[in-house]
């Protein structure tokens, strides 16, 4: 019996999170792939990051709001979302108008920590390279 | 080398389908394994039977299904995002109270933990879409 395989996986997310299924579809195979205590990290670039704006409203539009979902990435040990700052930032959006999304720390006493970490286009690619399996959604 | 697909838009929509079956034949006349497909979005519509395209075209569902009879590949079509769409195999179709059942021969539908393992235990996992 060997030891289980970990490799690390990375979800990309670069699309918005209505007008298309990619975005929810996306998600509900992370909030899946969390079971498989696999090393995994989120990505959010392009119109990705509007998947994490707060107060969404759909209530016009006769779609499920799904945006109360990511809050449970932390509750599977999902605790690494990547957010292109020049995505942001070409969106005119600042981390404040992002979910206050956490996830608590079994090394640091269940301390209650940010998921979301704001990353430029550089530190992205880094991470990017050192993946092992990228889901692109 | 091991590989997993993975496809993630519709037959004849767009090409990935076909790029994807093209990859998977040309892997296996390589020498190489195909661990696993996954069908994901709109790629569920690849398993279904009741595809009956014009006959001067390409039928993309039985080229997959004669894939999996010839090399035994595994197929394996979402469940959520099949039911969603109107694709079902006997025991859904039964399920859901619906009038009939359209999986295609070599396909199997599951769930999306078998995207995952096939990331895990493939070699490379090639994702086909946009």
């Amino acid at each position: 019996m060997g030891e289980p395989t970990v490799k690390k996986f990375m979800y990309v997310n670069r699309r918005a999170p209505y007008g298309t299924v990619y975005s929810v579809e996306g998600l509900e195979t992370a909030l899946i792939g969390a079971a498989f205590e696999q090393d995994v990290c989120m990505a959010f670039i392009d119109d990705g990051v509007y998947q994490l704006k707060k107060d969404q409203d759909t209530s016009a539009t006769g779609i499920k709001n799904f945006s109360p979902a990511y809050r449970a990435l932390g509750d599977y040990d999902v605790s690494r979302l990547y957010v292109e700052r020049e995505s942001l930032e070409a969106r005119g959006l600042t981390e404040g108008d992002l979910m206050p999304l956490t996830w608590e720390d079994e090394d640091d006493d269940w301390a209650e920590k940010p998921s979301i970490r704001i990353v430029d286009s550089k530190q992205l690619s880094d991470l990017v390279a050192e993946q092992d399996v990228i889901l692109n959604f | 080398m091991k590989f997993a697909l993975m496809v993630s838009e519709g037959p004849y929509t767009h090409q990935c389908s076909d790029t994807a079956w093209h990859f998977a034949k040309a892997a296996l006349e390589g020498g190489h394994e195909i661990f696993r497909i996954f069908f994901y979005h709109d790629g569920v519509n690849n398993g279904t039977r009741f595809t009956a395209p014009p006959q001067d075209d390409r039928h993309i569902v039985n080229r997959w299904s004669e894939l999996a009879a010839e090399h035994g590949v595994d197929l394996v079509v979402c469940v959520a995002a099949a039911q969603r769409r109107g694709i079902l195999d006997a025991d859904e179709a039964k399920r859901h109270g619906k009038d009939g059942d359209n999986l295609a021969p070599g396909f199997r539908i599951s769930g999306l933990g078998q995207l995952i393992e096939a990331g895990i235990e493939a070699d490379r996992l090639v994702q086909f879409g946009d």
